[in-house]
């Protein structure tokens, strides 16, 4: 096989490479603030329940998460493993970084001053006003080094849909590696990745450019 | 007729007794300052004043109605709040303004989301109001690009655009160099001038004795002594306002 004709079926699996990016990112970024609320909730069960949540996914293997989600159903109810994998690997991908989010919002949301609520509940702001008018923009503003991080550390991730053989860039070249006892796929993919999170970072810079237009 | 009347307020953190029964009116014009050492629980009476924080037991009307009143011994406070915030203002000692909004948003804000002004109205007096107080060139620059007397002063048009009929101040240049200080002390003394009903909790003697109708020493959580300022700080009856004042003049 010519490195043209690998390179071609690679690039092949990057719509779905990119379908687990971007429908985790939709799925995780506003999932994980739910979270984030429901772990400083003054409720202790629903604080506990967030706390619960986190630490399993976070203290287990994303790979392992991967595989329960795509095949728990099918040894715990006996439901066929759809052929459509993409559902639950997003699934999968989604809860598990929506974790990470989660944590990310709530160290962003606790470095706020608590003069910044005490002004706005002064002025009569409502409490949702007060967070999606005074807070959230800063908080957005402060996290952003970090998600930055976790957005390119899941674009990498993506390869670990090699573990259910969904047909992402990385498990078809895995698949040409081994029936062509080759290492070049994996240079390719590494190729890929990289220049996937070149424009990822480049984007975020642009964001936080965008945003730096104030000082805390 | 009073603007604020707090009625035997008491509040406690814990096993610490802050207020001890305090009990205050503040009539329309009147400019009372607030001194007293740290813990005497000047700031605490403002932030009880102003719903910060909440009074164990008391009463506390604005203009004649009850935001938070005590029956059977408990406290209950008015389920409208945000109607009583309209009649007050306060400025924090340390600004506290939101720096992703520019000198004017910080203004028109809360005008025009909480109490659903008209925006070009609002505008309008805010500018008009930033032209008062030296801050018209300002308007469209970010709170961090202004010194901290310029904060100050911000922070203090912010208040005022809400048109408040009562403004609070909780030691207003305790954070900025004593070279800022004045700028901010000529504000408040022009504002009281135009008679603007003021409650202001300072360190700032000299200034307190020259702008305030009224002065009150607290001190252990209770009012030690009050009354106009030649009479308070010239000539004293009580030993501790004494003493403080002493401590102030030794420094």
């Amino acid at each position: 096989m010519t490195l043209m004709t690998m390179v071609v079926k690679m690039a092949s699996g990057l719509e779905k490479t990119c379908a687990i990016f971007f429908l985790t990112l939709l799925f995780a970024l506003p999932l994980g603030m739910a979270v984030a609320m429901m772990r400083g909730s003054k409720i202790k069960i629903i604080s506990g329940i967030a706390g619960f949540f986190i630490s399993i996914l976070r203290g287990t293997p994303l790979m392992l998460q991967l595989i329960a989600v795509t095949y728990g159903p099918y040894y715990l109810f006996g439901v066929s493993v759809s052929r459509n994998k993409l559902i639950p690997v997003v699934v999968a991908f989604a809860i598990n970084y929506a974790a990470y989010f989660a944590e990310i919002y709530r160290g962003g949301i606790e470095s706020m001053p608590v003069g910044q609520y005490e002004a706005a509940q002064v002025l009569g702001y409502s409490k949702l006003q007060t967070f999606v008018k005074i807070i959230l923009p800063q908080v957005i503003r402060r996290i952003l080094p970090s998600m930055t991080n976790e957005i390119v550390t899941l674009v990498k991730d993506t390869s670990m849909a090699f573990t259910v053989s969904y047909q992402e860039m990385f498990t078809i070249g895995k698949q040409i590696a081994n029936s062509e006892t080759s290492f070049v796929p994996f240079l390719v993919a590494g190729v890929f990745y990289y220049v996937f999170n070149a424009v990822v970072s480049f984007a975020m810079r642009r964001v936080e450019k965008a945003m730096s237009y104030y000082k805390m | 007729m009073s603007i604020l009347k707090m009625t035997n307020i008491q509040k406690s953190f814990g096993d610490h007794h802050v207020l001890k029964d305090i009990s205050l009116h503040v009539d329309k014009g009147e400019v009372v300052s607030i001194i007293g050492p740290s813990g005497s629980g000047k700031s605490t009476l403002l932030r009880c004043a102003t719903f910060l924080e909440k009074i164990d037991s008391g009463t506390i009307t604005y203009d004649g109605k009850n935001a938070a009143e005590t029956v059977n011994g408990k406290c209950v406070y008015a389920k409208k709040l945000n109607d009583f915030r309209s009649i007050f203002g306060l400025v924090f000692q340390n600004f506290n303004l939101f720096p992703h909004y520019s000198v004017l948003k910080n203004m028109m804000d809360a005008p025009v989301s909480v109490m659903k002004r008209d925006k070009k109205e609002v505008e309008a007096e805010c500018l008009a109001l930033l032209d008062k107080m030296g801050l018209r060139d300002r308007a469209d620059a970010y709170p961090y690009q202004l010194s901290g007397g310029q904060q100050q002063r911000v922070s203090i048009v912010r208040a005022l655009a809400m048109n408040p009929e009562i403004l609070f101040f909780d030691e207003p240049t305790s954070a900025l160099d004593p070279e800022l200080t004045g700028e901010v002390l000529k504000v408040i003394k022009q504002l009281a001038e135009e008679k603007m009903t003021m409650v202001i909790v300072t360190h700032e003697m000299s200034f307190a004795r020259a702008v305030s109708d009224r002065v009150i020493f607290m001190d252990g959580g209770v009012i030690v002594e009050q009354g106009e300022p030649e009479a308070v700080f010239g000539n004293t009856q009580s030993e501790r306002m004494k003493q403080f004042l002493q401590n102030y003049n030794n420094i």
